[in-house]
């Protein structure tokens, strides 16, 4: 029974084949990295599991549903929550409001008992609350709670962007470059973090990224894509001694 | 008929084109557009009927007036909101459209009233092979081209042409690349406003000229959407589209389609075409 | 400077956050309900006028301010209410099934526009919304055996179970009434997972629909309950001016009502009540200033004139509006001395294009 898992992935951009004939399979509780040069194809694949692209062809499966056909909103339905390259925050939101956003699956209540405000919604915002609550503590976020995002650090924002995913209580949580445009103290951090959601949370953790530092450290499994298309598929120590990936970063050795 | 349906639409065409220049270069749309043609027509009134000059040194007056107005409008109220939401920059061209609207009337000798524009040629009619053209049309229809090939010509080939196209496109990098990406918004504005006096000066013998000449604007933006805000060949093909659809409507429908004509040609064309006919469907990198 | 220490999480959704809301607005509440006490017989009606585009105010609020979607044809949802009211009132309808009637059929008219308005953005449904409006004035105008075409319609005084609100008193406490309960049901609103979801729209729809939300249904809901709260101020403005006629909804006041929210301070609900107060007030204050007008200068056109400046002198220095001025010049005593100029200042920055969203 495969918990996640991707076949025959493929989507063309006009004549140029972004991604092709993409597959492999997540395992319920490990790390799964994608990694890659720039331009193959990483933020593209997130983006058609994601379904803000609609593939060209091939066939998405999570917990044996295939949802191909879903829109993103039933997808993150379904327990899966993504983080953005760029970080895709609401800025001129606090910072508890950005992560109450993410407990927006979670809701139980009814446009007409909003409007009255009735006692099940209080309770339920009580709920919510407490639920973010334990995120914040867990990515150390307390004393910027109440911090408009648009005056945050750009690290902060990432982290803030996690925890907001996190809020969402995902079964498989995707990672677009965790690491890109942190400081290095900060990325061990990230590292920390994603041990931890794995292991503490017991979330599946699907990540692109570049720092081979991290992904050694934090990653079970690694699949290297060039162009669109897979070139190796392992251990992170195996994939890294592939001699097409290395061909693929470094070019053909003469 | 349909020639009528033409002219009219060279004119939308030629609103939609004002609308068109300034949202390309800027991203902004321009609620001004009706009253800046408005105000064209204006100073036309007064170099032809104050002044008595003839029909060509008004329109090149007009256009010169105009560019200036343009010019001063981006510098005194749309720079200081570069890089606002799009929204807020809509809100402060809607407001330029009062004071606009609101000056006009204000001025001794132009006010509230109607005035007519003598041209050369208003009553000639043309026969050709048992058809009758009146003049006014086709020269309204002639102009309109000469005019849109001039722009061609300028974007394609001309230094500053090449540099709006550039700020249109990114506005930061442009600016790296040594473009002044202000004093080319500033020129876009200035040409947008002389494209918006000629559109008056050609709508002039028409609808006449009066202070509410402008909301003839409201008919250009249709024309700018069906064919896709961003795109000049859009623009004429709207503008087009919209005058021909409206001078059917007003002969074939019972009265009141030809008012609404325009808006409902852009809500179905918006429902197929979520961005206009040539509009440009991108996505949001993440 | 006042700090909160929250050991609570309720203290978070509480409505006043201590006791200076709670005297405060305590204090606003027994002024306005003493009006008919101390206001003239003009003033009254001026509050009138100022409840009623508070209600709408709040409609836009919740479309453009939170769920960061254009309307320019509110109008025609302030058509829909008027002409329900009056039509139900002449066919006899009691006045709280009429005025429900005319939030639900406004709301309804919210979803036809709202429904192909989810494809379009910015500008694309800027158009599409103000082409509404125009059709809807249209038909409103044509349509002469429902609405009585050019002629419009009279309405009688609101009367509640038998009992006729015909004074100014009575009718400002109708609408005093109903302007504080939709203030509570979109403050309610934005303090729940529905608000908070209008706003995730607002500022990035990607990683909203990312997050579960449902773009579809959420921005046709925010349509719709701002087209409802239009219909409910239609109602009241109808009964108001006891007689409608389509040139009162145009495209003007659809700009109008706009620049109420703009006015006032996008993002706030107290904006809206600011704006309509502002909105309101405005034109006697340009009345008076006619006087000083040098000779000679036709002054048909001021009004115009004084509008557009305020509008674009808003934007320019203070675009978060009369609310945004008040957080200022609140921060500023609150602070002092030690308040700065900049922390209110917005990044300077080139544009960013709104075409890929």
């Amino acid at each position: 029974m495969s918990f996640f898992k991707v076949e025959n992935l493929g989507i063309r951009f006009g004549g140029v084949v972004a991604v092709d004939k993409v597959g492999f399979e997540v395992r319920r509780g490990e790390c799964y990295t994608i990694i890659g040069p720039n331009g193959a194809g990483k933020t593209t694949i997130f983006n058609l599991i994601g379904l803000l692209y609609p593939a060209t062809s091939g066939k998405i499966t999570f917990e044996q549903k295939e949802i191909n056909s879903f829109s993103p909103h039933q997808v993150a339905d379904l327990g899966i929550a993504r983080t953005f390259q760029n970080i895709e925050l609401f800025e001129h939101a606090t910072v508890l409001q950005n992560l109450l956003i993410g407990r927006h699956r979670h809701r139980k209540t009814a446009l007409w008992q909003e409007l009255l405000f009735t006692p099940s919604v209080r309770a339920a915002e009580l709920a919510q609350r407490e639920a973010v609550e334990k995120v914040i503590d867990f990515l150390e976020l307390a004393k910027v709670r109440d911090n408009l995002v648009a005056g945050l650090p750009y690290g902060l924002r990432k982290v803030v962007e996690l925890g907001r995913a996190l809020a969402t209580e995902p079964k498989l949580l995707l990672l677009d470059e965790p690491s890109s445009g942190l400081n290095p103290e900060e990325t061990d951090d990230m590292a920390f973090w994603i041990e931890d959601i794995k292991r503490h949370l017991g979330v599946t953790v699907l990540m692109v990224e570049h720092d081979m530092n991290l992904v050694s450290r934090v990653s079970d499994r690694v699949l290297a894509l060039n162009l669109g298309s897979v070139i190796a598929e392992g251990t992170p120590a195996e994939v890294q001694a592939h001699p097409a990936v290395i061909e693929a970063y470094l070019g053909k050795a003469a | 008929m349909l020639l009528a349906g033409v002219a009219q639409g060279c004119v939308y065409a030629l609103g939609a084109l004002g609308f068109v220049l300034i949202y390309k270069a800027t991203e902004t749309v321009n609620f001004a557009q009706g009253d800046l043609m408005m105000l064209g027509g204006f100073f036309a009134l007064t170099a032809s009927v104050t002044l008595g000059w003839p029909y060509w040194a008004t329109i090149l007056f007009a256009v010169a007036a105009m560019a200036v107005v343009g010019m001063l409008a981006e510098r005194l109220i749309l720079r200081p909101v570069l890089g606002q939401p799009a929204f807020t920059v809509v809100m402060i061209t809607i407001g330029l459209g009062y004071v606009v609207r609101g000056v006009v009337t204000m001025v001794p000798g132009w006010g509230t009233e109607t005035y007519q524009i003598a041209t050369p040629f208003v009553d000639d009619v043309w026969t050709l092979g048992g058809v009758i053209l009146p003049v006014q049309q086709l020269m309204v229809i002639g102009m309109t081209a000469a005019l849109c090939a001039l722009l061609y010509f300028f974007f394609r080939f001309s230094t500053l042409g090449v540099a709006m196209q550039a700020t249109s496109q990114n506005q930061l990098a442009a600016y790296y690349m040594g473009i002044p990406v202000r004093r080319v918004n500033m020129m876009i504005w200035g040409l947008s406003a002389g494209v918006a006096a000629f559109a008056g000066i050609l709508l002039a013998p028409v609808t006449f000229v009066h202070s509410n000449m402008g909301f003839i604007g409201l008919k250009a933006f249709p024309a700018a959407v069906v064919g896709g805000f961003g795109s000049v060949p859009g623009a004429i093909v709207g503008g087009l589209i919209i005058g021909v659809v409206e001078a059917l409507a007003g002969f074939y429908l019972p009265e009141g389609f030809k008012d609404v004509a325009a808006y409902i040609v852009v809500l179905v064309v918006l429902l197929v075409w979520p961005s206009g006919i040539f509009g440009e469907t991108g996505r949001k990198k993440v | 400077m006042r700090f909160i220490f929250k050991t609570d999480y309720a203290q978070d959704i509480r409505l006043a956050k201590h006791g200076g809301h709670l005297f405060w607005y305590g204090l606003l509440g027994a002024i306005l309900l003493a009006a008919p006490w101390w206001a003239s017989e003009y003033v009254m009606s001026q509050l009138h006028f100022i409840c009623i585009y508070s209600i709408v105010g709040f409609g836009l609020m919740i479309l453009t301010g939170f769920t960061g979607q254009v309307s320019l044809g509110h109008a025609a949802f302030l058509a829909v209410g008027a002409y329900t009211e009056a039509l139900m009132q002449a066919a006899g309808v009691p006045f709280a099934v009429s005025i429900s009637c005319a939030a639900i059929f406004s709301a309804a008219a919210g979803i036809i526009i709202g429904l192909p308005a989810l494809r379009l953005k910015g500008i694309y449904l800027a158009i599409a919304t103000l082409a509404f409006g125009v059709v809807v004035e249209e038909i409103i105008t044509r349509w002469t055996k429902l609405t009585g075409g050019n002629e419009g319609k009279h309405l009688k005084p609101v009367e509640i179970l038998g009992w006729k609100l015909d004074s100014d008193a009575e009718f400002y406490y109708l609408c005093l009434a109903l302007t504080v309960l939709c203030c509570l049901a979109c403050v309610n609103l934005l303090r729940s997972p529905t608000g908070r979801a209008f706003v995730a729209i607002r500022d990035s729809e990607i990683s909203a629909s990312c997050l579960g939300v449902n773009l579809a249904k959420y921005k046709t809901m925010a349509f719709a309950i701002s087209a409802a709260l239009t219909g409910v101020g239609g109602a009241l403005y109808a009964h108001k001016l006891a007689f409608i006629s389509p040139e009162q909804f145009t495209l003007f006041q659809s700009i109008e009502l706009l620049t109420i929210v703009i006015l006032g301070g996008i993002g706030f609900l107290h904006g809206a009540v600011l704006g309509a107060a502002f909105i309101i007030v405005l034109p006697q204050l340009i009345s008076i200033a006619k006087g000083w007008l040098p000779e000679g200068m036709a002054p048909s056109g001021l009004q115009a004139v004084v509008f557009g400046l305020i509008l674009i002198l808003f934007i320019i220095f203070e675009p978060l509006g009369l609310y945004g001025r008040w957080l200022k010049v609140r921060t500023y005593f609150e602070l002092f001395p030690f308040y700065r100029k900049g922390m209110f200042r917005r990044q300077k920055s080139y544009m960013k294009s709104e075409r890929l969203r």
